[in-house]
């Protein structure tokens, strides 16, 4: 078969992989960030961490399988991109590793739970803004050279299109783990995330206009495309639907709701890169999946491994969640 | 210093530091399925508190792996963008299909393993200690491929300035990766057992939980003994490997400077690399050659026959390369007199032991961290042997200012992990096996 059949296909895996992990993992970042608003003691605290306890890790691995397939199939897209945003990565990097290890160390290390408990949030949050201003840049386009190395600073990457979609990707992800929160804890803890939820999704709605006028001022060669305003109303339903589930106290439905936003949010972000994995200012030296792939012997291998693993894991991740389905005791 | 130097350290460091969890979790992964077999058999509530408090200390490590472990991949792209563009053909597979094969396996049932004991049956449960064990060991076996690769690579081309995967089972089973496995996976098991013998034997001289701790210590110890012995086999093997197929590598190990027939095999001693010889040296005369071509006075190649830039450094893999087989002949020594008081049933009397045991807790750690540093250090001056240079390695666009800038970071978190790995590790010791995991 031809190459660029493979080059698609891992196109649309990675963004699966990315879509999976910004649902799952969007939960377990969205209540870390928000537990100081959700909750007021130990006690409370413990109950947020205990909703995500058994499944954090799981979560994470569909970002650290996302990571490794795009090195694997499109390796001079993952060079550029780590590469050139190293401070920001390694940013990334710090708050993971506490996020990682800040609960078992709050649980455990009774003298210092305020000092942990502040890890766990700042460690989820930072993560939940960088990865939206790392994907607003490559969608808007980063300085780079003729050998693909970028040629920017680290301010580069904080203009306003990236800013506004990093605040975009925040403040969906706040409302992933908000919506988590009113489904699977009861009493204070979710009643504060009941009336903080009308708030996130007023927020959520201004950085999503703000970036629908950036995109028509600074990126119109991608109005054009007729996917990415189907993604664009699909989101603005599914936020609607998450208002209208809230109200008529369906914390279920609200749940779905802003987990089917994320698969908006990247149908959009699928259309405006494709078929790019990195937009460039100077148009030319874009980084595509044609240009940045690995070669097509490498990238059937990379399916049949796809092919075989990815529905295992996803049936066990499902059975796995029916295993602690139910509110937090 | 410039970024090539700086870039390594920071690798170094972050290979090093996460290098202490997996080989723990080896380990205890092992230990719980023996544990959850023996509980799901005859329902004796002992094993059920055996498991869970080493799946307690599962938790623990399996975070601190995970933490230090993701640092690892984005390290490849952010600190060695050359070397992702080089060979991000052939090397990104493995780490892909870690993710899709082991990695999501061992995290999902874990959740399991420490929360789900009253929500699944004995049998589910059973067979989520049976996954988070295949899981972490197919984990290795991915990693150990994408490492081994680097090492003796094979199934490749080179095509247009990179490396081009051309048949992916002759590049997964390279010429080291099957050896280099087994030596890993029997070093985690070392580790994992030594760790718990340690513990209990902790618990003895304290007469704490005795039951257990005998119960523990018994298990671990017979695993201990035949995996101590087993890794001079797996070590012989893959010194035979090395010396045949990365020469220089095995000469810089032994300090062997020139190419001779009947070559010895260098106890101790120190090697001055600047004047090519090794002072105060303690050698076994032929044995080198004995063991590597199994004939006393077959020609083994020296330092001498390979060009000065492609000869790594001699101290460091040297004393490495030393430290850990010095080590790993104290556990066969310790696993023979355990093996030795066990059958003379002089093991729950034996206090003298017990502290020994004890003490012995991170010496497979060392060990495992100078085996590692002896073959990535050996392998230089190459990323890849003979195939991409460090030094063309690196991420040309990232100044070294900022790799000291996060070297430095991740120093102070890395001290800060470890620091807290321990404290809570004790924490968790003191308190003692119980039935519920949190």
């Amino acid at each position: 078969m031809d190459a660029n059949i493979f080059q698609n296909i891992w196109f649309i895996i990675i963004g699966f992989l990315l879509m999976v992990y910004s649902i799952l993992d969007g939960f377990d970042l969205g209540i870390a960030s928000l537990m100081p608003v959700l909750a007021k003691d130990e006690n409370e605290q413990k109950k947020v961490m205990d909703s995500i306890w058994p499944v954090w890790d799981g979560n994470e691995v569909w970002l650290i399988t996302a990571g490794a397939s795009l090195f694997a199939a499109f390796p001079f897209a993952y060079a550029t991109v780590f590469s050139g945003f190293y401070l920001a990565l390694m940013l990334v990097l710090f708050a993971l590793i506490f996020r990682a290890v800040s609960m078992e160390f709050w649980y455990y290390d009774e003298k210092r739970k305020k000092i942990w408990a502040t890890a766990f949030t700042v460690g989820s949050l930072l993560p939940a803004l960088l990865f939206g201003v790392a994907l607003g840049n490559v969608i808007c386009g980063i300085p780079i050279d003729i050998n693909m190395n970028f040629t920017g600073n680290f301010f580069t990457l904080l203009r306003p299109f990236p800013l506004v979609i990093g605040l975009l990707g925040l403040s969906a992800i706040l409302l992933q783990g908000c919506t988590w929160a009113i489904h699977k804890i009861e009493g204070e803890v979710a009643k504060r995330a009941h009336s903080i939820l009308n708030k996130l999704l007023i927020a959520n709605a201004v950085f999503f206009i703000l970036a629908i006028v950036l995109t028509i001022i600074l990126l119109p060669d991608i109005l054009s495309s007729i996917i990415g305003w189907i993604g664009a109303i699909v989101y603005s339903v599914s936020m609607s639907y998450v208002y209208l589930s809230n109200k008529h106290k369906r914390p279920v439905n609200a749940l779905r709701g802003s987990s089917f936003a994320f698969v908006a949010l990247w149908i959009m972000a699928g259309a405006a890169l494709y078929p790019n994995l990195v937009r460039t200012t100077f148009s030319a030296y874009n980084i595509t999946i044609v240009n940045a792939s690995s070669t097509v012997y490498t990238l059937k291998i990379m399916s049949i491994i796809a092919l075989i693993g990815m529905p295992i894991v996803i049936a066990y991740t499902f059975y796995v969640y029916k295993v602690f389905k139910g509110k937090v005791s | 210093m410039d970024v090539v130097m700086l870039s390594r350290i920071q690798f170094g460091l972050a290979a090093g530091v996460h290098f202490i969890f997996p080989s723990l979790t080896l380990g205890l992964t092992l230990l719980v399925l023996i544990y959850e077999y023996k509980f799901y058999k005859t329902d004796d509530d002992i094993f059920k508190t055996i498991s869970s408090f080493f799946i307690k200390i599962l938790g623990l490590v399996f975070a601190l792996g995970v933490a230090t472990g993701i640092v690892l991949e984005f390290s490849f792209g952010t600190n060695w963008a050359e070397y992702s563009r080089m060979v991000g053909d052939i090397f990104g597979a493995p780490l892909a299909a870690e993710g899709i094969f082991a990695f999501f396996l061992e995290s999902v049932f874990l959740g399991v393993l420490l929360f789900a004991r009253n929500r699944v049956s004995k049998k589910v449960y059973l067979l989520s200690a049976f996954l988070v064990f295949f899981g972490s060991h197919l984990s290795g076996l991915w990693i150990i491929i994408a490492n081994s690769w680097m090492q003796t690579p094979a199934g490749f081309a080179i095509e247009g300035g990179r490396a081009v995967l051309t048949n992916f089972w002759a590049a997964a089973l390279n010429p080291s990766t099957l050896v280099r496995f087994a030596h890993v996976i029997i070093a985690g098991w070392i580790t994992g057992s030594l760790f718990a013998a340690g513990i209990a034997a902790w618990y003895l001289i304290k007469r704490l939980h005795t039951n257990e701790a005998q119960n523990i210590l018994k298990t671990a110890l017979i695993i201990f003994c035949i995996m101590s012995l087993a890794q001079f086999a797996s070590g012989h093997i893959h010194s035979v490997q090395v010396t045949r197929i990365q020469p220089e590598k095995m000469a810089t190990f032994e300090a062997l400077w020139q190419t001779q027939q009947g070559a010895p095999m260098s106890i101790i001693g120190i090697p001055v690399e600047s004047q090519k010889k090794t002072y105060y040296e303690i050698k076994i005369p032929k044995l080198l050659s004995l063991l590597a071509y199994f004939d006393p006075n077959a020609e083994v190649k020296g330092r001498d026959a390979f060009p000065d830039d492609e000869l790594p450094p001699v101290v460091l893999p040297y004393f490495s390369y030393h430290i850990m087989i010095g080590l790993g002949s104290l556990f066969a020594l310790i696993g023979i007199i355990s093996i030795v008081l066990l059958l003379t049933k002089k093991l729950f009397n034996a206090r003298w032991f017990w502290y020994v045991l004890f003490f012995a807790i991170p010496l497979p750690i060392i060990a495992n961290e100078f085996g590692w540093i002896a073959a990535e250090v050996g392998r230089q001056p190459w990323a890849v042997y003979k195939v991409l240079k460090t030094a063309d390695a690196v991420s040309i666009i990232v100044p070294a200012s900022h790799v000291a800038f996060s070297l430095v970071i991740f120093s102070l978190i890395y001290l800060m992990l470890i620091v807290m790995f321990i404290m809570i590790l004790t924490k968790i010791i003191k308190k003692g096996p119980q039935s519920e995991i949190y």
